[in-house]
């Protein structure tokens, strides 16, 4: 058994001046306080990676800046999904007693920190290096590449992707941390700019600074009770080129795992955090993970199903689109919004039953993914 | 080896496993299926039907740059293997397509257009 028991999240966009450290330092306190602990309660560090200050132990790095002395620490890879595979690996490890209270951090400032160029291309090296990369593709490409064929096998039109970044914009329009907040339409997606089609600017999310962080814990601290039910992951392939079929990109795979892990059916789901890096990603996850039939996660937008008032509120901080993306924090912060939410501390935002959760991330080109269920307990 | 576009050289190669029969684009020393060691190196004939498509208007280096817009596509090869590649930007997925070779930043590319039959 493990539980959730502080957040910490910086808001997202620039901030200039602070590093990839900074950052961290910043979530990481702020996840500590809410956890009321003291930086010497911290026995275990789990951290992500970051394109602007590459290192081979940041772990440590981390700890040593921070000033701490872990009995377990070390850095954890899976793309977009590392937030969740690190709260995976940090649930396992409170559960074997390795641990109390792990340290669940990261930041990056990867808009200020370098050029958008050198982030993108950073970025395009999950493609395969001889056979794709020589072809100058970027993430945004290799995501129009699925969004292509996605869109030709059920149907799904550009209008319909667009209703994903509007939805995420009216999240974040709510929430004081978020990098976009203006409200945006229809057919401000439509008109923006192509980045690599079908994919437009506003079906891409942005790149930002910023930083996430939380404690997983073996038992409560206090009042906020948020428990992990269970976590499970699948990896099916890892470039464009050898995704096996677009019925089963081994986000169902995942999920599976994980109602068999915690006995919760995805059914249950009052509150759904879902990776979202372009408008396809957010679609397709929805779809093949149940909460919406094929082709119809776009209608269920427009019904208002998503909404912060509907059956199954979705990201109700903005997401990647809106909220930002700052690497291996942006899916962090589906998470802390998500126990905020479990813990009815979410403010303007607060949905009325969020008690129990589905989050789901993917990394790569919807190669890597891993899925979790929390339930609040009071 | 054969040596390919990803050499330099006119020709898309893939592997064929004598043990299972497996087909594979990805260069390996072994079977992607089976395990079994040392697939047999073969020639595509470069043609194929398109299966996805990506127009990109943004590039992310400079000479990438002098090209946009280009299309990477990918294409499912006449041999059941996929690869990726470039084409006429004019594309549909379901089209039949025939490879040729282009220059892209400083590399020779397999580049896709319509089959004229």
């Amino acid at each position: 058994m493990s539980f959730i028991t502080g957040v910490g999240l910086t808001s997202f966009g620039r901030h200039e001046g602070s590093s990839t450290l900074d950052l961290m330092s910043k979530a990481a306190e702020l996840a500590i306080s809410d956890a009321g602990l003291k930086r010497a309660d911290i026995d275990g560090v789990l951290c992500g990676y970051s394109t602007v200050q590459p290192h081979i132990m940041l772990a440590t790095v981390f700890a040593e800046h921070f000033g701490i002395r872990p009995s377990y620490a070390h850095a954890v890879q899976v793309g977009g999904a590392t937030g969740l595979a690190m709260t995976m690996l940090a649930h396992t490890i409170v559960e074997a007693d390795l641990a109390r209270h792990v340290l669940v951090v990261s930041g990056e400032n990867r808009l200020t920190g370098q050029s958008r160029d050198a982030a993108i291309q950073a970025l395009a090296q999950v493609g395969h290096p001889e056979y794709e990369m020589p072809l100058g593709p970027t993430i945004p490409a290799y995501y129009g590449l699925v969004a292509s064929r996605y869109m030709h096998e059920y149907g799904v039109t550009q209008e319909d992707l667009a209703e994903f970044a509007v939805l995420m914009r009216n999240n974040a329009a709510d929430h004081p941390g978020a990098q976009f907040r203006d409200r945006i339409t229809v057919a401000d997606v439509m008109n923006s700019k192509p980045v690599a089609l079908p994919l437009k600017l506003l079906d891409c999310c942005p790149v930002s600074d910023g930083g996430a962080a939380f404690v997983v814990s073996r038992e409560r601290t206090g009042e906020n009770g948020v428990r992990v039910r269970g976590c499970a992951q699948a990896h099916t392939h890892q470039y464009v080129t050898t995704i096996p079929h677009f019925d089963a990109m081994g986000a169902a795979m995942s999920l599976k795992r994980t109602s068999a892990a915690s006995g919760i059916e995805i059914g249950d789901v009052r509150y759904a955090g879902i990776y979202d890096s372009f408008t396809i990603t957010l679609a397709m996850l929805l779809e093949e993970l149940g909460l919406a039939a094929r082709g119809e996660a776009a209608a269920r937008v427009r019904s208002g199903h998503f909404s912060r008032d509907g059956a199954v509120p979705l990201n109700t901080h903005g997401g990647l689109l809106s909220y930002g993306h700052c690497g291996v924090g942006g899916a962090m912060a589906h998470l802390v919004e998500t126990q905020l939410q479990m813990t009815g501390r979410a403010g303007n935002r607060q949905v009325k039953d969020a008690s129990i959760a589905l989050l789901h991330g993917d990394g790569g080109v919807l190669s890597s993914h891993v899925s979790m269920f929390l339930e609040r307990v009071r | 080896m054969s040596g390919d576009w990803t050499r330099g050289e006119e020709a898309i190669v893939y592997q064929s496993c004598a043990a299972c029969g497996s087909r594979q684009y990805f260069r390996r020393s072994f079977c992607v299926a089976c395990g079994a060691p040392d697939p047999e190196d073969k020639h595509a004939s470069g043609e194929g039907v398109v299966y996805a498509t990506s127009l990109v208007v943004r590039a992310a280096t400079p000479e990438a740059r002098a090209h946009v817009p280009y299309n990477i596509i990918l294409v499912d090869t006449a041999e059941g293997f996929r690869m990726m590649a470039h084409g006429d930007n004019d594309l549909e997925i379901g089209d039949r397509v025939t490879a040729r070779y282009a220059r892209f930043t400083d590399r020779l590319i397999p580049y896709f257009t319509r089959t004229t039959s």
